[in-house]
């Protein structure tokens, strides 16, 4: 692969992977937040492919298919299953009063047009931030350093302002994507043990999360969090 | 040199003013298909301007020059744009003057026109119209501007020729995401601007849905015609500058016949094809509710800085900040 293709299809896995985590915060409907999520953990995969080609380790291209049947595959499947069982069949014909609508995360707490316009801010806050780290070793992997940060940073306010339970696992994920990203673009990945070792701490994180999801469905009838303020009082 | 690059501007003009009807015929007759009706054919745009302009010129009493200015201004900033921008030629005498501010400040001078003249007429709905009109306006703008520049960063200027013959020599500008991101903003804020589907309805005429048609409600006779044939030829202006943008294949760079011959050509299929595309998708989607159109709108501003981002940065030729 020559080095011109190689920051081509870079710069386009990174532009996928930051424009993924643009849709989560554009959509409403939980299930099409999940459907993008499973593919940015494609664009996110193909990031240490890429570096695993261009650098000859055999090793990377081995983490490139963990990350891609763990975040395009295994993880959406687990969230929508929590999401079929938090909102049962019966309930999908019914006319929903606004806000109550399982599937859709109706009323986010900071509203979508502000939210993206946010978005622009932190990708911007990413970019200048990313600079002295850039500088010091500007190849095409460093120069796209800015776009791991900006979806963690793009993670961590999807953690901040969804009411939904479902959402603020997939901002959770998001956050964890950015910091993998990072990672990778960073230092061509973490040793493969710690690598292995956070994976399972996600999938265990998501396991435990849809079980309290479901728990939270039975008990309250909703999955919006903010009605978790009732039991303090 | 000059008398190809004269008959350039004059066939630009000339094509799109003859051909917006035309396009507006052949997208509704997409639809018709689709939908499993006949149709009214493709000229069927071209004989109802012939239908209006034949009809008495009426004015509502109590107008004022800013009603009767209209029609003719967004004619007239269409045509300009029309020939300003590459459609068919980057080597043309105005080539230096086909700056992409000048380009969006003529087109906003249509809008502005229109939107003065529906609260001009006094009534409710045109007044409702031109608010509207003016709030998606007011975020398009940015978007179309932002989007353009991301284009703009690698070649260096804003001028629009020099976009284009740029992108015609160095196809990979188009590939990158900085690229992509930009078709899809600017594909939006095309969408709003010619007020189309999902952002307005151009059949409808239920008065809580509309936004063009609210303010064109008062128009009649000849100077209804020119207002359908004004937005018609906004609306070929702005596919064929999405096209110049990122299809720009074809594109006389040359001052040769030949050239410009294969360029009209193909100027003419490009946009009839993206017509007929955007009319088949919107047999597909629905109208967003007025409230959620800055929503869409927001995004597509996002994706435009974040092309402007991308182009700055990824490419390398950014330095600090």
């Amino acid at each position: 692969m020559s080095e011109a293709t190689f920051t081509q299809l870079l710069d386009l896995a990174c532009g996928g992977f930051l424009l993924a985590a643009v849709i989560v915060l554009w959509r409403r409907e939980l299930t099409a937040i999940i459907q993008v999520f499973a593919l940015q953990g494609l664009a996110l995969a193909a990031i240490p492919l890429l570096l695993g080609l261009h650098e000859h380790r055999a090793d990377l291209v081995a983490v490139a298919a963990g990350i891609a049947a763990l975040r395009a595959g295994l993880l959406p499947y687990l969230m929508r299953r929590a999401l079929i069982a938090s909102a049962p069949a019966e309930d999908r014909g019914r006319r929903h009063r606004e806000g109550s609508d399982e599937r859709r995360e109706t009323q986010p707490v900071v509203n979508v047009a502000a939210s993206l316009l946010t978005a622009a801010m932190l990708t911007l806050l990413a970019y200048a931030v990313a600079q002295p780290l850039v500088a010091l070793d500007p190849t095409p992997a460093t120069r796209a350093l800015p776009v791991g940060l900006a979806v963690v940073l793009i993670g961590f306010f999807v953690l901040a302002t969804r009411r939904r339970a479902l959402a603020q696992v997939v901002g959770f994920l998001l956050l964890d994507n950015g910091i993998t990203a990072t990672a990778f673009l960073a230092a061509s990945g973490v040793p493969l043990i710690v690598e292995l070792g956070v994976s399972f701490d996600v999938l265990l994180a998501v396991l435990v999360l849809q079980i309290l999801t479901t728990r939270m469905r039975t008990a309250f009838g909703t999955t919006d969090l903010d009605d978790l303020r009732e039991l303090a009082d | 040199m000059n008398v190809i690059g004269y008959t350039a501007v004059v066939a630009q003009v000339a094509l799109v003013v003859a051909g917006a009807p035309l396009l507006t015929g052949l997208m509704r007759q997409v639809r018709a298909k689709l939908e499993g009706r006949a149709g009214a054919g493709l000229i069927q745009p071209w004989r109802d301007v012939r239908k209006l302009l034949r009809k008495q010129p009426i004015t509502p009493t109590g107008t004022g020059p800013a009603f009767r200015a209209a029609p003719a201004l967004l004619v007239a900033t269409a045509a300009v744009v029309a020939a300003l921008i590459p459609l068919v030629s980057t080597q043309t005498p105005v080539r230096r003057h086909a700056d992409l501010i000048v380009v969006v400040a003529l087109l906003a001078l249509g809008t502005v026109a229109l939107a003065l003249a529906g609260l001009d007429s006094g009534t409710a709905f045109g007044g409702m119209g031109s608010s509207r009109e003016m709030t998606v306006a007011g975020l398009v703008e940015p978007t179309m501007l932002l989007a353009v520049f991301a284009l703009s960063i690698p070649a260096g200027t804003t001028n629009l020729p020099a976009i284009v013959s740029g992108a015609i020599h160095d196809p990979t500008r188009l590939a990158s995401p900085a690229g992509l991101l930009a078709t899809a903003a600017l594909a939006v804020a095309v969408l709003a601007e010619a007020g189309r589907i999902p952002v307005d309805n151009p059949a409808t005429h239920l008065e809580l849905t509309m936004i063009h048609e609210a303010m064109v409600l008062e128009y009649a006779g000849p100077d209804l015609a020119l207002v359908e044939l004004g937005s018609q030829m906004r609306l070929t202006v702005l596919l064929g500058l999405l096209t110049s943008l990122f299809a720009p294949w074809g594109i006389a760079t040359s001052a040769t016949w030949t050239a410009l011959a294969i360029a009209l050509v193909l100027f003419a299929l490009k946009v009839a094809a993206l017509g007929a595309v955007l009319a088949a998708a919107e047999v597909f989607w629905a109208k967003v509710r007025l409230f959620r159109v800055p929503e869409l709108l927001a995004g597509s501003f996002l994706l435009a800085l974040l092309a402007v981002t991308a182009s700055y940065f990824l490419s390398g030729t950014g330095g600090g900040l």
